[in-house]
């Protein structure tokens, strides 16, 4: 039984196996994980920021400085949203690793965990290098800003968890197209990230306060402007890793079943 | 030995088509393909019918939200400047999409295409049938989103009822282009370079600001491409301020649909019969 490896080093093991692939084929999501980001703060934040006087709406600052820590929000749910859906499908169904896995001494609770890790690393490094870009656009304005990375992994996890737990559970990829266009694009235009919530009408606050994305959003943003109290964050932080555990609760069961049946 | 009991032969009098291509090529049935489509479509109507709302989305949002930060462009309340652009930019995305992506998996993955050249039909079939089905689905899009527009008291003008044949146009011409493009594809990276090329359109194309923004070789070089001539024309017909110039924009798309066309039946027909 010495070769039966634990927890957190059967997860990293995982993650080396996506490293290994990942190295040899990231040119296939260059564009969609760093370039598209980069490319929305350029047409929005300065092109379309052009456009608007600085003002209340924009907490005082330029377009293009209130829109940058959102926007490095929605970077990492929209990388969540491929990772978790069809990257996690295919490896249930077309290419079957995760059954490989399975065969050896890990188990499939280490296999979700070695995923979700990995998942992590890509939004973190997602979200590193437009931060990087931002700053270089002159996008970012405070060195706090650095703490929206953290919160925006954060939330792009709290959207992950949950929706690799459902993959789990699917048998042919059809919905996700469905859950791309009900949840992904009304969470990016919808939950602040462009303009304020309040230009928006009255019953749609409580959809959007129930959003990871609208959580995130006022956790990046209030560290990037310095307006975050210590309670409301603390209440964004809990909220947001509420879904990551329940998401990871559930994806245990899921991922068991599925693996082992 | 299996001899084919009722040969097709190119039929007599179909038209010019018929007469300038090859035999073989064509057998004047894409009609065939628009069916098997529909068949196809109609268990996977869901995702279907949603196709429609990402843009209603995007027209409420950027539309009524950014219509706050900035009340008008060019003249026009923001929803009215940003409306037609939307339209444009579906259809565009639409097009392109089906297109490659689903041109490629069925082309590499699926193998439909070599089933289909099993039968009577040819390359150029494909080619028409599977436009003609891009056409059908982005048509009913662009016809759902006007209406979106007509209730919302987007639309300035009479001109207007001709924003829904030009939005067929558009489709075409960038499902003509895409499709070229996806004979060239390798592998599933290359749809990457798709991304590529559609992103920028959609995004610096005047979509969501006026041209003006930007400095004079800028606008220049935005002023070529293609989703700023589809643009130029939707919001010409949608506000009412029509011109002569806006002749050229038609030429231009015809231009892409002809040169796509071309090169992609050109393609198919020499990556299938190979």
């Amino acid at each position: 039984m010495d070769h039966v490896p634990g927890s957190l080093r059967a997860a990293l093991i995982a993650v080396e196996n996506h490293w290994t692939w990942y190295r040899r084929n990231w040119r296939a999501t260059a564009v969609t994980s760093f370039l598209q980001p980069v490319l929305f703060l350029l047409a929005m934040g300065v092109g379309f920021g052009s456009q608007v006087q600085p003002g209340e709406a924009t907490g005082g600052h330029r377009y293009v400085v209130f829109l940058a820590p959102a926007l490095l929000v929605l970077t990492a749910v929209q990388n969540a949203m491929f990772e978790s859906t069809y990257a996690v499908f295919s490896s249930f169904k077309w290419q079957k690793t995760y059954h490989g896995v399975v065969a050896t001494p890990v188990t499939p609770a280490q296999v979700l965990h070695g995923q979700l890790l990995w998942i992590a690393l890509r939004l973190l490094s997602g979200t590193a290098v437009f931060l990087a870009v931002a700053v270089a656009l002159g996008a970012v304005t405070s060195p706090w800003a650095v703490l929206a990375v953290p919160a925006a992994v954060l939330a792009g996890m709290a959207f992950s968890a949950p929706v690799v737990a459902y993959t789990a559970t699917r048998e042919k990829p059809d919905s996700f197209n469905a859950l791309y266009r009900f949840a992904l694009v009304p969470m990016t235009l919808f939950t602040g990230a462009f303009f304020p919530l309040d230009q928006l009408p009255a019953w749609l606050h409580p959809l959007a306060w129930a959003t990871p994305v609208w959580h995130g959003i006022e956790l990046a943003r209030g560290a990037a402007f310095g307006t975050l109290a210590p309670l409301p964050a603390a209440g964004h932080v809990a909220y947001l890793a509420a879904f990551v555990v329940v998401g990871t609760v559930l994806g245990r069961r899921h991922f068991h079943r599925r693996l082992t049946a | 030995m299996t001899r084919t009991l009722d040969p097709v032969r190119p039929r007599t009098g179909g038209g010019l088509l018929l007469r300038v291509v090859p035999p073989g090529l064509y057998a004047g049935r894409p009609h065939a393909l628009v069916e098997r489509a529909y068949l196809v479509n109609r268990r996977a109507w869901m995702s279907v019918v949603s196709g429609f709302f990402e843009p209603l989305f995007f027209l409420l949002s950027l539309g009524f939200g950014f219509g706050r930060l900035v009340t008008s462009a060019e003249g026009v309340d923001y929803p009215v400047f940003v409306a037609p652009a939307l339209l444009a930019a579906s259809a565009m995305n639409g097009a392109v999409f089906d297109a490659t992506f689903n041109l490629f998996f069925k082309f590499k993955y699926a193998k439909v295409y070599d089933a289909v050249l099993a039968t009577p039909m040819g390359p150029v079939d494909i080619a028409v049938g599977e436009a003609a089905w891009c056409l059908i689905r982005g048509g009913l899009y662009s016809a759902g989103f006007l209406g979106v527009m007509l209730a919302f008291g987007l639309v300035a003008s009479p001109w207007a009822l001709l924003a829904l044949p030009v939005c067929l146009l558009v489709a075409l011409a960038f499902a003509a282009v895409g499709m070229a493009a996806a004979t060239f594809m390798r592998t599933w990276h290359d749809f990457d370079l798709v991304q590529l090329a559609v992103l920028p359109l959609f995004l610096f194309s005047g979509t969501f600001y006026p041209l003006s923004v930007y400095p004079g070789w800028l606008r220049a070089v935005v002023g070529w491409t293609p989703l700023h001539h589809a643009i130029e024309l939707l919001r010409a017909l949608t506000t009412g301020d029509v011109g002569w110039g806006d002749l050229g924009h038609v030429a231009y798309l015809l231009v892409m649909v002809v040169v796509g066309v071309a090169v992609a039946s050109r393609r198919l027909g020499r990556l299938l019969t190979a």
